[in-house]
Parts: C-alpha cells; structure tokens; sequence
C-alpha cells in the first residue's frame, strides 16, 4: 500500500534522483522557463519552491546591500546563501538572444531576484503549461517556469470567472507585458 | 485444473468488453487563437498559445494523436 509515501522515484535511486533534480532546480532559476516531463516538473515543484522560499525566510535581508546590513543579518545571510548554494551549482551560463554567453550566480539570483519577486507570494512559485505527449515515450511534456513580476495581474484576471467582456480587454493588454519573464527558454 | 465449463456467449463477451474495455474518444476543443482542434489545458499544437500568451517551443512540441 503507497499510504504515506510521498514523492516519486524516477526509477533512480536516491543520489541519482538528488542530482537531477540539482540540476533541474539550477536550469529553472538560470533560464526561468526549462520544458521537462509532467511528473518530473511536478517533482521540481517541490524542490524549487522550498529553496526560494528559504531565501524569502530572510526577508529584506535576502536583498538588501551587504554595506548595510548589520553584523546578525550578515550572518543570517550568509547561512541561508550557503544552505542554497549547497543545492544548486553557484554559476550558471546562459546563451541570451544574441548569442552571448551570460554567466549568472544562481545563489544570488535566488536571494536577490526570487526572495524579491516572491516577497508577497505564498508559495506557488511557478507555473506550468502542459505541452502534449513527446514523440518517442509518448511521455507528456510541459513547460515550467517561474512566475514573472508581470503575471500576478494577469494570474488574477484569468482566475476570476468571465463575466464582463471589458475584463477581457485589460487582460490583453496586461498579457502582452507579461511573457517577458521567459526570455531564456530551451529553444528544442 | 479449474477449467470453464461453457464456452462465453457473444453477448456477454460484448457485454464484458462494453464497459472496462472501452475507449473514450479523445476530447478536442478548437483554439481560441487559431480555430484548430486543439486537446484542453495544452498549449494550442498549430499556433503554440495557451491562455491569451505564445508558449515557447509549444509550436512543434506536440505530436498529433
């Protein structure tokens, strides 16, 4: 009987599990979006969302400048940046539209950039968008991402029932802002 | 060896099949965006839009079923 057995398995064990689910957890904070398998992202969901919210813990302290921070804050910083940073690899490198290679330090990406955007978020840091099934597995393939600045607005208008038409026109405009958080998609 | 003493009528071979063994067609929904058929709560095949937003990489992402 599966009663409280939480989780999936993957077929790995337990430290081959661990470091797909460290390198999954790293590409969704480089590239924002990462295209993966339905079980595997509902998996990543677990992980992810719990390292963001270790650095929201911190509150201000997560992006406030070290100059003024005081002596506790620091430390209390630096803990969460290490407890993170134990997780997910420290840099990551991103190719831009361009063409450019970016090199992003995922560990204050999280502190600075996420613990931010998430600040009045509880949990629910990310989205996915279900795709279909992948030729070859017939496995089905979504897309997940972290939950752009622009969205929320755009979340809260989807959420309520449609009744009135001028709604849909301020969603429009809202969704044409929206997307820009998922600049760094896979592109296959 | 426990063995079937009668051989299983059509009827209820086809009455056994009729239930756990049926197929339910596919659900299709034409997009919003493009009029396609699309299956619900995927990223539209044809146009790859899902929710009033282009999904990257939905365009080709789904195989036809």
């Amino acid at each position: 009987m599966r009663h409280r057995n939480s989780g999936r398995k993957f077929d790995r064990n337990s430290s081959a599990r661990r470091a797909m689910f460290r390198s999954l957890t790293a590409n969704l904070v480089l590239h924002e979006a990462i295209e993966t398998t339905d079980a595997k992202a509902k998996e990543l969901r677990r992980v992810a969302e719990r390292l963001i919210t270790k650095a929201k813990r911190l509150g201000e302290v997560a992006y406030t400048a070290q100059d003024k921070l005081s002596p506790k804050d620091k430390a209390r910083r630096l803990h969460v940046a290490r407890l993170v940073g134990a997780y997910i690899p420290r840099f990551g490198v991103r190719t831009e539209k361009g063409g450019d290679q970016k090199k992003v330090d995922l560990v204050e990406k999280v502190l600075l950039d996420l613990a931010k955007r998430f600040a009045s978020r509880p949990g629910g840091y990310t989205r996915t968008v279900k795709y279909g099934p992948r030729r070859g597995d017939n496995a089905p393939m979504v897309l997940i991402e972290l939950i752009g600045e622009g969205d929320a607005a755009a979340d809260e208008g989807e959420k309520k029932p449609k009744k009135a038409a001028a709604k849909t026109t301020v969603n429009s405009s809202k969704k044409a802002t929206a997307p820009s958080g998922t600049e760094g998609v896979k592109a296959e | 060896m426990a063995v079937p003493k009668r051989r299983t009528s059509r009827s209820k071979r086809n009455m056994r099949r009729a239930n756990h063994d049926k197929v339910t067609p596919v659900q299709l929904i034409a997009c919003p965006k493009c009029g396609e058929p699309t299956v619900p709560h995927r990223a539209c095949a044809s146009c790859g839009h899902y929710k009033g937003r282009e999904i990257p990489g939905a365009k080709k992402a789904s195989k036809a079923d």
